[in-house]
């Protein structure tokens, strides 16, 4: 749940990104962290293995200025995509104001992110949020890999397999050379404040 | 109160209690936050610069681990925490299902005045947040 300060004037959102393991949710933030230095007061925490695989979280912390005089604070958090690590994923998404599904475009991939999507189902109704209800943007991520001669999902596909039923706006994107990484994050903010809005006027 | 939405008038009133009981004892920088990370409030001694909003996301997360591990060795809950460190030591306690106090001290004070001061804290925050 989103927090609000009325005495300081500021609004804090939680958003998480969430996809099945190395499928680009740390390499968005790291982008993110890069391109957006002078709005990111704070480094990017992040809490790996020795792997160098997300084990709790990373959080960034991302101010985008104000609106109504309420100054915006948005949390960036990542999942650990590890199917073994679902606790800890299920501890992230408390209060969790909007998400980023982040699939992964390898035809390889296709059954892991449709389990990632269910479980993230799950996860909300333990929280008694709704798939259906939350903001969610989707991203089919690692679109580049298409030149690389690697076998690649095409984008209706992965809109039948996760998107059929949802209806939320989607991406393709690529987080390792940034394609789409700000009109994701620019769409998952922007749907997370208007259901802020709606819940409080 | 509608969880989520802090009045300037509750602020103001946690502020104060946090200054006078804990920041006027010698507690560097003391933070109030939701489990899902939030700052509710922060309050420190002027010279402390800590970067809270990383330290509310560690802390939200380091509690509920600590909680998942009671659940495991068959304990409700643990209810505070204590890190010790050369300097610098943290206290966290639990205010109620939602709420964490968490506070950030030097050498200069002992851990049973704080934890005195801090049982007194919560009860306050508390009959307030219950208030409203």
């Amino acid at each position: 749940m989103s927090f609000i300060n009325l005495k300081e004037k500021v609004v804090q959102v939680k958003i998480v990104y969430y996809g099945p393991g190395r499928c680009g949710k740390t390499t968005n933030l790291e982008y993110i962290n890069r391109t957006f230095r002078n709005q990111i007061v704070s480094e990017m925490v992040s809490l790996k293995t020795h792997g160098d695989r997300t084990l709790f979280f990373d959080f960034l912390p991302f101010n985008m200025g104000k609106i109504k005089g309420y100054d915006i604070k948005i949390q960036l958090y990542t999942v650990p995509g590890q199917v073994k690590y679902n606790a800890t994923r299920k501890l992230v998404l408390r209060g969790v104001d909007g998400i980023v599904f982040v699939a992964d475009a390898m035809a390889k991939q296709r059954e892991k992110n449709i389990r990632s999507l269910n479980q993230l189902h799950e996860n909300l109704l333990s929280y008694k949020e709704s798939i259906f209800k939350i903001p969610l943007v989707m991203q089919y991520n690692k679109i580049d890999l298409k030149e690389h001669g690697i076998p690649i999902l095409p984008t209706e596909v992965l809109q039948k397999d996760l998107n059929s039923r949802l209806q939320v706006p989607h991406f393709e994107a690529s987080a390792v050379t940034g394609y789409n990484v700000a009109a994701t994050l620019k769409k998952i903010i922007a749907s997370t404040i208007i259901s802020i809005q709606k819940k409080l006027f | 109160m509608n969880y989520g939405i802090v009045s300037q008038e509750q602020i103001e009133k946690i502020d104060s209690i946090l200054t006078d009981k804990l920041i006027k004892l010698g507690v560097d920088c003391v933070i109030v936050i939701d489990m899902a990370g939030n700052i509710i409030t922060a309050k420190d001694n002027g010279e402390s610069k800590y970067d809270v909003y990383s330290f509310a996301a560690l802390a939200a997360g380091n509690f509920a681990t600590v909680d998942a591990m009671a659940k495991l060795v068959g304990e409700e809950e643990f209810s505070l925490l204590f890190h010790k460190g050369q300097e610098s030591s943290i206290h966290f306690s639990k205010i109620d299902e939602e709420l964490l106090l968490i506070s950030m001290f030097g050498q200069e004070i002992s851990l049973g005045f704080l934890r005195l001061n801090v049982v007194d804290v919560i009860e306050q925050i508390k009959r307030l947040w219950n208030k409203s």
